[in-house]
């Protein structure tokens, strides 16, 4: 009877799979519920942080950056507010493209405008606004006002620019802003400022701007926001307002450092002016400067290819970067460091032939036939080489290399310039120690007695920068006390006034006698009333103590040193030392001038302007002469 | 005036003669949660609520008007319309309009028809018809037949690409086989096959539904792209808790994070709002449905009308469940509304045509009987 059915077998047998698919549809109803009650009960929590994550968006709101003044309140670097045409992607009614094409007809749009909005893009979230054109005029802000109908998504916004009003003046003291980089995200990241960068967009790259970044950038403020799945905000749900960045007063007088600069002319060099009761740095000059102004909105390619690859490098800061051999500005120092050692008396004299012999090698004075009978007051006062080879030789390199060494030759000084120190050089206090591990073959690594002989001039491996050769002329005018130099007197807190000083105490006292300090005070008082600095001090109302100094460049390798027969890069560079008044200085410093020639010649000029002006008020006329009769003075 | 109260009453007794109230106020209730959702769903933007009242008037009307028509009556389009559906689907294939990739439309002069919304009625108007036709001869070579007169349309459909709709109208055709008897060894054996060809049929996937699939298994793969959609329904879900936000209030809805939140995605907006409870009445609604329907079915008095309504009803329950998995997040995004509640014309003229089935399935048995 297979194969036939009737059809009460067929319905029942429909019935039973009517059964069956009811119980499939039951069963899946239930899977259904199931899958409901683990999303809505079992991990209703975590699903509602989701969903108020996807609605509220905080929208960072930029803090001011502090403002900088030099120690008499001048502005140095400010903000101000300037407008900005800004396009918000998510919110256009039209492409990109089109947008900015439009908008180039009522506004000037270049395609380095373009280029940079691509760029800003790239690095943006979506429902934030980015600047297509920054620092509109009036009439081009009304133009677009009239036509703002056109564009959704497109809107003026005023905003904050970072703006350096004296221009050229003090930038390799202050530094500039510039867009943050990856390498910036990182350090931001080692000092746990992440959270607090959101939405910042300019830091510090370098000088104070930069030392300074986490003082002067403030605490972010944010909004939060309803947003919607386009990103746009559409009410405001909360909001915390910024803290601006703290303001830094500095130790910089704005007018001496601009009358410093000038000084200078277009010759390339570097002066550090401190106050040596204080440490606080009075005017710190790297000449060529340049424009940190031009940094703020992201400096041209052809602007920084100018300054880059300058043959005077203006981005140089030859004050803390530039390394130097001092020549006799290392003098004072070495006759400090023979008194305190028991190695001279001051009356102790030598007959100076002109020459020193060392071996079979003869170290020659300046002056032909020598000085005659030399004591310490004259080795100074005329810069008698002989005196310092033979009290070389007496001390021995591992004496004069601890001395130097307790003075900061040598080492980073820790000026508040830059990130940490990082930008600082370290210059070379010559030792065997330093050597050996200098060079690599062994014989290089020996330390020769003969080269202990032209370190007691300044010369041989000796390298300083001149913010080194500055604290240790401080350190002298202070009678020993020694202070880090640094240009940050106060920090001001934005909000109640509240000063914090940043240097308040002394870094080390270094004992000095202050016998052998009267000794060497008087010996650098001479060099400016019957020395080789007496025709650049010439009718000063003060008494400053001085010395001259020239670093060699070019080995002559025994040749008569003829200024005029070397080419400009190969001539000596010039130094000069100062502080002043001689019996309570209020100011102390060191000038360099590259390829300046003798120190007499073109710095010892420098360095009376600065002491007139900073003593006595006097305004100077236009760059410092050259001295071209001091060429013949002694050295 | 008694004769005017008669008259009225003969009238009413009349038209509704055919409608199964039962099923009317279980659909009713459905849409009328559907309307509301759509509301909700569309309040900021495109206000659909009222447009969708009037797709049901419409829908209500064509229901009514199925309903008057009895089976055997009904038999006698299957034919036709199952041969004008498939035509129309080879149509497609040759000249259909291609839109997203995908080629769905024929144009036909002033507007675009989509021949597959055709096939979900015909396919198991056809088999019931053929079923019916072999009743008392029926012999395993059928079942043969049968499964070729749903595997040509579903080719077509699949091959379009539109693999929800094919197997919808695959289910459709299956259910009728099923109901029909087809041996449950044939059935294990087909499932057994389709999980050993499953690795073949993977590698037969368009790359953009094997993404839909691996998406499922981790929607985090690809958050901003095909995951979007079930990351931001699930969140709407999950995050609506026992009670729900609020009608009006879900945050997910009214900031416009879930897609096409009034067509397929209608169930986050509704489950974002009213939460578990919500949930909970709306499948108990669909269960009542799928019950009323499956009695109807086992009650009908020809071959014809049980398998129809047993397939039409495993129809609901099959769009519903895809639905509601899809959204919740433990089946593939596939492009299925659901039913009564997702907004559209032409779905809802489709199901209360389906709706007007069963009403003349059950309430001509009656007749039949007498």
């Amino acid at each position: 009877m297979s194969g036939f059915h009737t059809p009460d077998d067929g319905l029942d047998r429909f019935r039973f799979r009517l059964g069956f698919a009811a119980a499939v549809v039951l069963a899946a109803f239930t899977l259904l519920i199931g899958r409901f009650i683990w999303l809505q009960v079992v991990q209703h929590d975590f699903y509602r942080t989701r969903a108020e994550d996807n609605r509220i968006a905080l929208i960072p709101i930029v803090p001011n950056r502090g403002v900088i003044t030099d120690r008499n309140g001048v502005v140095l670097a400010r903000n101000y507010s300037a407008f900005t045409l800004e396009i918000t992607p998510s919110q256009l009614g039209q492409t990109l493209e089109e947008t900015i094409d439009a908008l180039a007809e009522i506004i000037d749009i270049q395609p380095k405008d373009r280029k940079r909005f691509k760029r800003l893009l790239d690095e943006a979230k979506n429902f934030e606004s980015i600047p297509i054109r920054t620092r509109l005029s009036d009439s081009e802000v009304a133009r677009f006002a009239a036509q703002r109908y056109r564009f959704p998504g497109v809107e003026v916004k005023a905003r904050l620019f970072r703006q350096y009003p004296l221009g050229n003046v003090a930038s390799h003291a202050l530094g500039y802003i510039g867009r943050i980089t990856e390498r910036d995200l990182k350090w931001i990241e080692e000092n746990e400022q992440s959270a607090n960068y959101k939405g910042t967009d300019h830091a510090g790259k370098t000088g104070l701007e930069q030392h300074y970044e986490f003082e002067l950038h403030g605490q972010t403020g944010y909004e939060q926001v309803e947003i919607d799945a386009g990103g746009r905000a559409l009410r405001s749900l909360k909001r915390i307002p910024p803290v601006s960045g703290n303001n830094l007063q500095l130790t910089l007088d704005a007018k001496l450092q601009e009358i410093t600069e000038k000084a200078f002319g277009d010759r390339k060099g570097s002066l550090v002016a401190i106050e040596p009761e204080t440490g606080g740095v009075l005017a710190l000059v790297s000449n060529p400067t340049f424009d940190p102004n031009l940094f703020v909105d992201g400096i041209t390619p052809d602007n920084w290819k100018e300054l880059n690859e300058h043959p005077d490098k203006p981005m140089i800061n030859r004050a803390i970067n530039g390394a130097y051999p001092p020549g006799s500005t290392f003098k004072p120092f070495m006759a400090l460091a023979a008194l305190e050692l028991g190695k001279r008396t001051p009356s102790q004299a030598i007959a100076d032939p002109g020459y020193f012999n060392f071996g079979n090698h003869q170290f020659r004075d300046d002056k032909k036939g020598g000085h005659g009978m030399v004591d310490m007051y004259k080795s100074v006062v005329h810069s008698c080489d002989t005196y310092y080879y033979i009290l070389a030789n007496d001390m021995g390199i591992e004496a004069i290399s601890a001395f130097m060494g307790q003075i900061g030759f040598g080492a980073k000084t820790g000026i508040d310039l830059g990130k940490d120190d990082s930008g600082e050089s370290r210059g070379v206090l010559p030792s065997p120690a330093w050597k050996k591990q200098r060079f690599k073959k062994p014989e290089q690594q020996k330390w020769y007695s003969g080269e202990t002989i032209s370190i007691g001039i300044g010369q041989g491996y000796n390298a300083y920068t001149p913010m080194q050769l500055a604290q240790a002329t401080a350190t002298l005018a202070n009678n020993g006390v020694m202070f880090r130099p640094h240009l940050v007197r106060h920090i001001v807190d934005a909000r109640n006034g509240d000063k914090r000083a940043v240097e308040p105490k002394p870094i080390r006292d270094l004992g000095w006698k202050q016998k052998n300090l009267d000794v060497i005070h008087r010996a650098m008082a001479g060099v400016n009333t019957e020395g080789t600095g007496a025709r650049a001090f010439a009718g000063a109302q003060y008494v400053a103590g001085g010395k001259t100094g020239t670093a060699q460049v070019f080995s002559l390798k025994g040749a008569q040193y003829k200024e005029h027969s070397v080419k400009k890069e190969l001539r000596d560079h010039a130094l000069y030392i100062a502080y002043a008044p001689i019996d309570k200085p209020k100011i102390a410093l060191a000038v360099l001038v590259e390829n300046g020639g003798f120190g007499a010649q073109s710095a010892a000029p420098i360095a009376r302007m600065v002491l007139d002006y900073y003593l006595l008020g006097k305004l100077p006329q236009g760059a410092a002469n050259e001295d071209a009769a001091a060429v013949e003075a002694d050295e | 005036m008694i004769d005017l109260v008669g008259t009225l009453r003969r009238g009413w007794l009349n038209a509704t003669a055919h409608i199964d109230f039962p099923l009317l106020f279980i659909v009713l209730g459905i849409m009328g949660i559907g309307i509301a959702t759509v509301n909700s769903a569309t309040i900021d933007t495109s206000h659909r609520m009222l447009a969708q009242t009037g797709n049901m008037c419409i829908a209500l009307v064509v229901m009514w008007l199925v309903s008057r028509v009895p089976p055997q009556k009904l038999m006698r389009f299957a034919v036709p319309l199952y041969v004008i559906g498939v035509l129309l689907l080879i149509a497609v294939f040759l000249f259909g309009i291609k839109v997203n990739g995908s080629r769905r439309w024929l144009s036909i002069g002033i507007t675009r028809i989509q021949p597959s919304e055709i096939m979900k009625i015909a396919m198991p108007l056809m088999l019931a018809w053929y079923f019916q036709k072999y009743e008392a001869t029926l012999k395993f070579r059928h079942y043969l037949v049968a499964a070729g007169l749903l595997l040509v349309p579903f080719a077509l459909v699949a091959k379009q690409p539109d693999l929800g709709t094919a197997l919808l109208i695959g289910s459709a055709g299956f259910y009728v086989i099923f109901f029909a008897g087809l041996p449950w060894k044939v059935i294990i054996g087909l499932a057994a096959a389709g999980v050993s060809a499953a690795p073949f049929l993977w590698t037969m996937l368009h790359d953009y539904q094997k993404k839909r699939i691996l998406t499922l298994l981790d929607p985090t793969t690809d958050p901003l792209g095909s995951g979007y959609h079930i990351i931001q329904s699930t969140i709407a879900i999950g995050s609506g808790g026992v009670f729900g936000k609020g009608y009006l209030s879900g945050t997910q809805t009214h900031l416009e994070f879930i897609p096409e939140k009034h067509t397929d995605f209608i169930f986050a907006v509704y489950s974002e709002e009213w939460g578990l409870l919500g949930n909970v009445v709306l499948v108990t609604l669909y269960t009542l449905l799928i019950g009323r329907g499956l009695m109807i079915a086992s009650a009908a008095s020809t071959l014809f009308a049980r398998l129809l309504a047993g397939a039409i009803t495993l129809g609901f329950f099959t769009y519903a469940f895809i639905n509601m998995g899809m959204v919740s997040g433990i089946l593939p995004v596939v492009g299925v509304p659901l039913p009564f509640m997702s907004y559209g014309g032409t779905a809802l003229v489709t199901l209360f045509l389906a709706i007007g089935i069963l009403m003349s399935i059950n309430t001509h048995r009656m007749l039949v009987k007498k």
